[in-house]
């Protein structure tokens, strides 16, 4: 097996007096596209949250590459490598799409973090070419995200992920409410990010999604691990029984 | 299609093509309207609401509301001119003021944020709580005004203007300048547009709101101790109501309440409108109680075409996007 990208120890999560997560182990080798199924409320996002910084673990260890992490804030897992795309639409739907891509992460031309002048030609001139990397074809930068549809959206928001040297791409349910055609398309991202090296991690609630596009599948059940496999070793009809 | 772009650039092009109408349409109803001393009354005390305009338009921005402006905008004042009669040099006096109605914005956002309460319900209880300080601390008296100070910097005449128009044309830029072109003017339209996914990015929505807070907070203060260095007076109930007269300037000038929409422009050209407005009602000496109802009637057109605006830009979604 090859180096490991990520482990996490006895992790836990409480709500209040809502244990989101009992005590996951987990171990993810560099380069694995690890698909993550479970009923609604199993904990999905809550640990994905966790790794992404949304939320901070109530108790156990994260390892990244080998050294522990504490990631306290979105940024500390941006830099990790970690890039998110979360089960919403974390886009700003008024802002252009070059100020979407560059969101929290702004090129200056001057100036420091939070004072610093922008570089919008730079912004707009690499956004597009992250975009045009993903095989989306788009007219402008300059445009309002509200103008695409919600596969257009999803793609810039993948685009985002790979400008900014994902190594770590977590994917919670980025097919929602999209359309046949455009979750061909978020699914044919996922095989180009395993064929990049990047290791992914890939919830949705459609099992034939997940058993197409992974190399191995994680199942939760109220806050636990209850299943571990390599794809090729279960079909969807197993699957099926395991988390239900 | 280029009636969409206009609109798509400039979320403020309706608020300039009212004012440009409205100019026009006033021009004829009194051969005074278009006149440069009829422009020096209606421009003399602009500065003043439009400053608490602009802060007002860049907290709605952020997806926040205050009330209390009216309130900060003689609070602030007050602590000035009671420092100054206590011997206090001028600066330092209006510093202690502008700390004043920063820390008034601080516990506005300190309420909202750390307590959850909506900023409706936190700054409504503050409009009462400043007011009521600005009252107190005066002793209930009008304090006496310093008459021998040195006020041309601020609000001397040239020619017809007032040097606080300087001010306003100075802050306007530099506040728009800010919102439009650096990185932190990009978080305070990311906060307002989506919270949710401006913080899962990476952007302090806490240290954006309260900047936020306290820069509406600071512009009202200013505002109120330029009418009391241009009016040379001052009581405990100025600004009263100009809460919701900056409310109404920043959404005609296309500010959204839903936030992650405005601008400074917009704001200063809202804040022009209800005063030219005033200003007709006066000339063609029409009973001076319509001017409210002028007032409501714009806010409810200028809602209304950005409304339609929005939805004519949304119409032709992604259909003239895809480049395949
Ligand atoms: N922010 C939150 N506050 C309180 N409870 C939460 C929160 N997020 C999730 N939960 C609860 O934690 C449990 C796990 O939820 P979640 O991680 O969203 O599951 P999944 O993504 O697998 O559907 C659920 O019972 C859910 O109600
Ligand atoms: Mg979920």
């Amino acid at each position: 097996m090859s180096e490991l990208h990520l482990s996490v120890r006895g992790l836990h999560k409480w709500y209040g007096a809502v244990h989101a997560l009992r005590g996951l182990d987990l171990d993810i080798p560099k380069g694995q596209v690890v698909g993550l199924i479970g009923d609604n409320g199993a904990g999905k996002s809550t640990f994905i949250k966790i790794l992404s910084g949304v939320h901070k673990q109530s108790e156990g260890q994260i390892f990244f590459e080998g050294k522990e992490a504490h990631i306290r804030k979105p940024r500390d897992a941006m830099d990790l490598g970690i890039e998110t795309i979360y089960q919403y639409t974390a886009m700003v739907p008024e802002m252009s799409i070059a100020r979407n891509v560059f969101i929290g992460r702004e090129k200056r031309k001057w100036g420091i973090r939070g004072f610093g002048l922008l570089d919008q030609k730079a912004m707009a001139k690499e956004a597009m070419e992250a975009i045009a990397d993903v095989g989306l074809h788009l007219r402008s930068a300059d445009n309002p995200i509200k103008e695409l549809s919600g596969g257009q959206r999803q793609g810039v928001a993948i685009a985002r992920a790979m400008h900014f040297r994902s190594r770590m791409l977590i994917l919670d349910e980025p097919t929602n409410h999209l359309s046949v055609k455009e979750t061909n398309k978020v699914l044919d991202y996922v095989r180009q990010m395993r064929e990049q090296g990047v290791t992914v991690i890939f919830i949705s609630h459609n099992l034939h999604h997940v058993h197409e596009v992974t190399d191995r599948i994680v199942a939760f059940s109220r806050g636990e691990k209850v299943a571990d496999l390599m794809t090729p070793d279960t079909d969807v009809t197993q699957m099926i029984d395991i988390i239900t | 299609m280029r009636f969409k772009k206009i609109f798509r650039i400039k979320p403020d092009s309706s608020a300039l093509l009212m004012l440009i109408a409205m100019m026009f349409a006033f021009s004829l109803m009194s051969p005074f309207f278009l006149t440069f001393g009829n422009f020096q009354i209606v421009l003399q005390p602009i500065p003043e609401i439009a400053l608490v305009a602009i802060g007002v338009t860049i907290l709605m921005i952020s997806g926040e509301f205050d009330l209390s402006v009216g309130s900060v905008f003689a609070l602030s004042p007050m602590v000035m001119v009671l420092l100054m009669s206590s011997g206090v040099p001028l600066p330092i006096s209006m510093i202690g003021g502008l700390a004043v109605a920063a820390l008034v914005g601080f516990v506005n956002a300190a309420i909202t944020i750390r307590l959850g309460i909506p900023s409706f319900i936190a700054t409504l209880g503050m409009l009462f709580m400043a007011r009521s300080l600005t009252i107190v601390i005066s002793g209930g008296f009008p304090p006496p005004f310093p008459r021998d100070l040195d006020l041309w910097w601020i609000v001397g005449k040239v020619d017809l203007l007032r040097v606080s128009i300087f001010w306003l044309l100075g802050i306007g830029i530099i506040l728009g300048v800010w919102l439009r072109k650096f990185d932190f003017g990009s978080w305070i339209f990311a906060t307002g547009g989506n919270q949710e996914a401006a913080r899962d990015m990476g952007i302090n929505v806490k240290l954006v709101k309260t900047t936020t807070f306290m820069l509406c907070s600071v512009l009202a203060g200013l505002a109120g101790m330029i009418q009391v260095f241009r009016i040379k007076a001052i009581v405990p109930s100025m600004g009263t109501g100009y809460e919701l007269t900056a409310i109404a300037a920043a959404v005609i000038g296309g500010a959204a309440l839903s936030g992650g929409i405005g601008s400074v422009v917009g704001a200063v050209i809202g804040a022009l409108l209800i005063a030219f407005i005033e200003n007709i009602i006066i000339l063609t000496r029409v009973d001076a109680n319509w001017f409210r109802f002028a007032v409501g009637a714009m806010i409810v057109i200028a809602v209304t075409i950005n409304k339609m605006a929005r939805d004519a830009s949304n119409r032709s979604k992604f259909k003239d996007n895809e480049d395949e």
